[in-house]
C-alpha cells in the first residue's frame, strides 16, 4: 500500500486523542487507563509524520529508535516490519511506549511540535509494540554463539534491555535478581493502571525465548559477589537499581501509617495488594492519604490510594505543577481523577495519636524564590504559615539513594560521594569488563534513561568482549 | 565429600544431597528434606538451599514465599548442613504466612528463598557469652551459640518457655556449653523468666558479652537486665518486612536515635541503643489485617493441589 496522501493534507490531521478509560470509572479499579490505538487511529496518527531526513526525534530518544522508519511503515500497513524495525532499536517497546517521558525526548524535538502538537510517537510505538505482541512477531534468527558468559544484575528495565542486546550478538546470558519475580521497578513499583503486569511478563518471556537465562531470588551481594562472579562471567552487567528510600527526616516519620512509596508501591504492585479481597500481603487503606512529592512515584502512589478507596488522595510538593519531575500526562490523569494537589506546601512534622497512628500532616505554606542549581526556581518558607493537614496515611515519595548491599562486597568498586557507581563514556566501572548503569550509576532517574543505559552498556560490552 | 563429580564448574551443582549432584534451577530447588515439630506450634523445616547453606553465617536470615501469591516474610536460618546443601528454618505457626509453610510436608518445595541476609553476628573470639533465647528466638540463638563454640568462647545459654513442651532447641544447645532452661509454670528446670535466670548468671560475673533473642519484652527486659552490669548486649529484632535488601524501608527501627533498616543494617543491634517502644508499636501495624486472615486463611494456598 503506498501513501496517496499529499503534504497538505498531512499538514491538516489534527493529533489523535488516546482513547482512555473515564476518569471516574477508572480511579476505582486497577485496569490500564490508556487503551491504546486502534489501526485505524494509527494510521492517521502515522500519517501526520514528515518524514524528516534529519529526524530530530531520534536524538531525542535515549535508545535511538529510527521512529521516523517505523512510522513510515504504519503508514504502508506493514506492520510486520513497522515491529520488525521497532524491535531491532528497542528490546522493550510495550514498556517505553507506555512510561517515556516523551513530551521531554522524541516528542519535544518533533517538528510538527513547532507549530502545533508533535506526532504521538509514544501511542505509535505502544502500538506497534503491542502488535507485535499479540501477533507472536519475534526474532527468529539465531546469533552464532560467541561463547562468552555475561552477567547481568537485576531484571529492570536496565538489566533487562542489556540482555536482550547481548543475547542478540550470541553471548550466553545470566540475569540475577533478587526479588522473586523480574521486571524490578517496571513490576514492584509502576502500577498496574499504568502498565499491566502481564505487558512485563511477555516483554520478560520474549528475552528467555530468545536465551536470556534469569534467576531470581539472587541477591549479587549477599548470595554471591562481584569477585565471584567476575571468575565465572567475561563481563558483567551492574543494574541493580536505586535501593534505598529517602526519608523526610521530620518527626513523626516511623508512626504507623508513614510508608517509603516504594513500600506502598511494592505492597500494591509485586505483592498484589490491591486485590483487597484476596491480598496476603496488607496495606492500610487510608481515607485521607498525603504523598509528599511531584514525581512520577509520588502520581503512581496517590493514584494507588485513590483506587484504593480513599476519600481524599493528596499530592503535598513545595513548588508548583510547572516544576513537577513527573510526566504531563500522569499529573492530567491524576487531576481528571481528582487527585487533590496542595502545592507550595512543605512538610515539618508527622503528627500521630495517642497510639502512635498518623492523624495529619504539619505543614509550611511555601512561595518560589530565586532559581537554584537544578534551573528550577527554589522554594522558600512564608513565615507563620503552618497548618495541619488532616490524613490517616503518608507516603514519602522524594527519592532513593544508592543502596550499598553489592558495592559493600566489591570493594574495588569506585563510587561517588553518593555511593553511585562510577563509570566511564562507556559505562565501565573502575574493574575492567564490569559495567554498571540505570540508577545506581544515575541515582533516581527514568525507566527510559535505564534502558539507554543498557543498550550502550551492552554495545560496551559487545566491543570488549571482542578485544578479550 | 567423596563425590566424583564430572568435570564441570562446582556453581553449576545446585543439589548435593544424597550424594547425587543434579541440576535444578535456582528457583525450583528448596525441597523440604525433613519437618519436625518442636513444639505445640514451633515446627523445623530443614530444605535444600546449598548456596546458602555453604556461605551463611551466625545472625543472617532469608527473605522466604511459601507459594505463588503467599506473603514474604524474614526467616532466620536456625542451622545449616553445607556438605547436605540444607539450612534449617524455625517457624512459629502464628499467622498465614507462617501457617502456609508449617503445612508443608517433606518432598513438597516452598517456591522461594533468598539470602543469606543481613549482617552476620558479631562473634568475640575468646571469653564468656552469655545467650538468651526465648520462644521461637532460642532457635536463632542457636547459630550464635554454635559459632562461638567453635571459636573456643565458653557459653552459657539461658532459655524458656511457658511449660516444658514450649522448651525447644536445648539438646542443640547443651553442645555447645552449659544451658540453663527455664519455664514460666516450673513444669522444666527452673521455674521463672529467663531474666532471673540471667541476672543469677550476670551476678556471677566473668561474662564479656550477651546475645538475646526473643519477643520483644523479652529482649527490652534482657537489655535492661545487662545495661548496669556496663555488658555488651546485642539483640536480633524483627520487624516487619518486605523485600529485605533495603529497599521497602518498612523494617526501619530507631537505634541510638538514628533510624536504620533492620534488613541491611541489622537485623541485629545494639540492645541498650534500640528504641524497643516503637519496635513493639510497629509491629502492631497489621494487627487487624491478622487477625483476620487468620480467621478465614485456612486451606487457601494451591500449593499443595
Amino acid at each position: 500500500m503506498k501513501p496517496t496522501i499529499s503534504a497538505k493534507e498531512r499538514m491538516q490531521i489534527a493529533r489523535q486523542v488516546m482513547p482512555e478509560q473515564g476518569a471516574h470509572q477508572r480511579s476505582g479499579n486497577f485496569k490500564e487507563v490508556n487503551l491504546g490505538f486502534s489501526e485505524q487511529l494509527a494510521l492517521l496518527e502515522a500519517q501526520r509524520c514528515i518524514q524528516c531526513k534529519d529526524a530530530k526525534c531520534i536524538k531525542g530518544c535515549p535508545v535511538m529508535v529510527n521512529i521516523p522508519r517505523f512510522i513510515k511503515f504504519i503508514t504502508e500497513g506493514d506492520l510486520p516490519s513497522a515491529a520488525k524495525s521497532l524491535l531491532g532499536d528497542n528490546a522493550l517497546p510495550c514498556i517505553s511506549g507506555r512510561v517515556c517521558p516523551q513530551e521531554v525526548q522524541c516528542e519535544g524535538l518533533c517538528i510538527r511540535g513547532v507549530k502545533g502538537q508533535p506526532v504521538a510517537i509514544g501511542y505509535l510505538e505502544r502500538f506497534v509494540a503491542d502488535w507485535a505482541l499479540n501477533c507472536g512477531v519475534a526474532e527468529t534468527e539465531t546469533p552464532t554463539p560467541s561463547g562468552k558468559k555475561v552477567a547481568v544484575i537485576g531484571a529492570g528495565p536496565a538489566g533487562l534491555t542489556a540482555a536482550g542486546e547481548l543475547v542478540k550478538s550470541g553471548h550466553d546470558v545470566t540475569i540475577y535478581e533478587a526479588l522473586h519475580k523480574p521486571g524490578g521497578v517496571l513490576v514492584y513499583g509502576i502500577p498496574e493502571f499504568r502498565l499491566p503486569k502481564k505487558i512485563v511478563a511477555s516483554e520478560v518471556d520474549r528475552l528467555t525465548k530468545a536465551g536470556v537465562k534469569i534467576e531470581c531470588n539472587v541477591v549479587i551481594g549477599r548470595t554471591y559477589t562481584i569477585p565471584e562472579l567476575r571468575e565465572r562471567f567475561d563481563a558483567i552487567f551492574i543494574a541493580n537499581g536505586a535501593g534505598l528510600p529517602v526519608f523526610m527526616n521530620v518527626p513523626g516519620e516511623n508512626f504507623k501509617g508513614v510508608y517509603a512509596a516504594n513500600e506502598y508501591l511494592t505492597r500494591v504492585n509485586l505483592m498484589e495488594a490491591y486485590d483487597t479481597a484476596n491480598a496476603t500481603t496488607p496495606v492500610l487503606i487510608g481515607k485521607r492519604v498525603a504523598v509528599v512529592g511531584g514525581g512520577n512515584v509520588a502520581m503512581d502512589a496517590v493514584r494507588t490510594a485513590k483506587r484504593l478507596g480513599a476519600e481524599k488522595a493528596m499530592i503535598v510538593y513545595r513548588r508548583t505543577k510547572e516544576e513537577m519531575p513527573a510526566r504531563v500526562e500522569e499529573v492530567h490523569h491524576a487531576e481528571h481523577e481528582g487527585v487533590d494537589f496542595q502545592l507550595l506546601v512543605a512538610p515539618l512534622e508527622v503528627i500521630g495519636d495517642d497510639k502512635r497512628w498518623v492523624t495529619g500532616l504539619k505543614c509550611n505554606r511555601m512561595e518560589l524564590g530565586e532559581p537554584d542549581a537544578s534551573g528550577r526556581r527554589r522554594p522558600q518558607v512564608i513565615p507563620e504559615s503552618e497548618f495541619v493537614l488532616d490524613c490517616d496515611v503518608v507516603v514519602v515519595a522524594i527519592g532513593t539513594k544508592a543502596n550499598p548491599l553489592l558495592t559493600a562486597t566489591c570493594p574495588d568498586l569506585k563510587l561517588n560521594k553518593w555511593g553511585n557507581i562510577e563509570v566511564d563514556e562507556n559505562g565501565m566501572t573502575s574493574i575492567p569488563g564490569v559495567f554498571a548503569g540505570g540508577d545506581i550509576v544515575r541515582g533516581a532517574a527514568t525507566v527510559i534513561l535505564a534502558m539507554g543505559d543498557g543498550k550502550n552498556s551492552a554495545k560496551a560490552i559487545n566491543n570488549y568482549l571482542k578485544t578479550t | 565429600m567423596g563425590l566424583a563429580l564430572p568435570p564441570l564448574p562446582k556453581s553449576h551443582y545446585r543439589c548435593f544431597a544424597a550424594g547425587v549432584a543434579l541440576l535444578v534451577p535456582t528457583h525450583f530447588m528448596h525441597t523440604i528434606l525433613a519437618k519436625k515439630q518442636l513444639s505445640p506450634n514451633v515446627t523445623r523445616l530443614d530444605l535444600l538451599a546449598p548456596r546458602i547453606a555453604e556461605i551463611k553465617q551466625p545472625g543472617q536470615f532469608v527473605m522466604v514465599r511459601a507459594c505463588e501469591g503467599a506473603e514474604r516474610i524474614p526467616l532466620t536460618i536456625a542451622d545449616s548442613d553445607p556438605i547436605q546443601g540444607t539450612i534449617a528454618l524455625v517457624i512459629q505457626a502464628v499467622g498465614k504466612a507462617t501457617r502456609e509453610l508449617v503445612a508443608l510436608e517433606v518432598c513438597d518445595a516452598i517456591r522461594d528463598v533468598s539470602g543469606p541476609l543481613g549482617h552476620p553476628t558479631e562473634l568475640i573470639s575468646s571469653g564468656r557469652a552469655l545467650c538468651i533465647g526465648g520462644g521461637v528466638g532460642t532457635a536463632v540463638v542457636h547459630p550464635i551459640a554454635k559459632a562461638l563454640h567453635a571459636r573456643g568462647v565458653h557459653v552459657t545459654s539461658v532459655i524458656g518457655g511457658r511449660s516444658k513442651e514450649w522448651v525447644i532447641f536445648e539438646e542443640e544447645l547443651r553442645k555447645c556449653g552449659d544451658v540453663i532452661v527455664c519455664t514460666d509454670d516450673g513444669s522444666y528446670g527452673r521455674k521463672g523468666f529467663v531474666t532471673d535466670a540471667a541476672k543469677d548468671v550476670l551476678e556471677a560475673g566473668g561474662i564479656d558479652i550477651v546475645y538475646v533473642v526473643g519477643p520483644v519484652p523479652m529482649m527490652r527486659a534482657c537489655a535492661n537486665l545487662t545495661r548496669p552490669f556496663n555488658i555488651h548486649t546485642i539483640v536480633s529484632l524483627n520487624p516487619v518486612m518486605i523485600d529485605g535488601t533495603g529497599m521497602c524501608g518498612g523494617c526501619r527501627v530507631a537505634v541510638g536515635g538514628e533510624t536504620k533498616f533492620a534488613c541491611v543494617d541489622g537485623p541485629e543491634f545494639d540492645g541498650h541503643k534500640v528504641d524497643f517502644d516503637l519496635l513493639a508499636d510497629r509491629l502492631q501495624t497489621y494487627r487487624e489485617f491478622e487477625q483476620r486472615a487468620n480467621a478465614c486463611a485456612d486451606g487457601k494456598c494451591n500449593i499443595r493441589r
